[in-house]
């Protein structure tokens, strides 16, 4: 998905101005990073309050964080601003930054006061998760117990692992990443690994139908 | 079978699904695409069928469209 560097003058006004002014040098240079930094601290704020309801970090903690959060992805940004390609407009990109540090960030506050430790294992809380509730359907205990025995005999004890704390357990992805000093990606890939060998043994065992790509 | 649907959502994998490294590799570009009203599924289908299934990349997407939004 590589994308062909646009010259500057190619760019979008805007864009070429932020550019120019942030490799300008001089009094120039700092104002337009001043500027980018402040952007970035009311975008960090924005999102952080966009996303209080979802976390469990709170007040002036969280405004924290934003700072801290803007102020780390100026960091990354800047050395940077040679790979920006143009293929959408500056800001969009430099916000990026500053999206992905507030979530990264909110992941690993997660562990300050976990709700749910990481191995609990509250198998107990798999109906409710997977919206399969036993009293609603027939065959709900086969299904549960199916896709347990697909988690404890077709997994690797780590991609168990994985599973248990983000699907049983309801741990935050982000979180589980950070404990385990893990990308994103990488726990991702384990649970997508997981659903599909999950979704063909309940399909094997008649539980769910199979899916043609015209049903996505 | 009666009412699975969350379980049905939450087993399907789809083979497009870029994951979310490649996903957030792009973040910008297809938030652009969207916020000029664009198709952005038709230009990166394995980036939309990923922000439709991984939740944290969604939520990115979410915050940088609305970051944009507000400017």
């Amino acid at each position: 998905m590589e994308c062909a560097r646009r010259p500057v003058q190619d760019l979008d006004e805007e864009s070429a101005a932020w550019l120019r002014r942030l490799v300008a040098g001089g009094g120039e240079q700092q104002a337009a990073e001043s500027e980018l930094h402040a952007t970035l601290v009311r975008i960090a704020l924005a999102e952080v309050r966009r996303r209080s309801a979802s976390t469990p970090v709170t007040g002036p903690e969280l405004d924290d964080l934003a700072h801290q959060a803007a102020a780390d992805a100026m960091l990354a940004i800047l050395p940077k601003l040679g790979d920006f390609r143009g293929e959408s407009r500056f800001t969009t990109w430099a916000y990026r930054f500053v999206i992905l540090e507030v979530s990264s960030k909110i992941g690993r506050h997660y562990w300050r006061n976990p709700p749910v430790p990481l191995d609990a294992g509250q198998w107990e809380r798999l109906p409710d998760r997977l919206g399969v509730d036993p009293a609603g359907h027939a065959e709900a205990a086969g299904i549960l117990a199916e896709v347990r025995r697909v988690v404890e005999e077709e997994l690797t004890s780590h991609q168990r692992r994985v599973f248990t704390a983000v699907v049983v357990d309801g741990i935050p992805l982000d979180a589980l990443a950070a404990k385990l000093g893990l990308s994103r990606n990488a726990i991702y890939k384990v649970i997508f690994d997981a659903r599909r060998k999950i979704r063909r043994a309940l399909v094997a065992k008649g539980f769910l139908e199979e899916l043609g790509l015209e049903q996505w | 079978m009666r009412d699975l649907g969350r379980l049905e959502r939450f087993l399907r994998t789809d083979p497009r699904d870029v994951g979310c490294e490649e996903a957030m590799a792009v973040l910008h570009v297809y938030v652009d695409v969207v916020a000029a009203g664009e198709d952005p599924a038709g230009r990166y289908p394995g980036v939309a069928a990923h922000l439709r299934a991984c939740g944290p990349c969604g939520e990115d997407f979410t915050g940088l469209l609305s970051a944009v939004a507000d400017g």
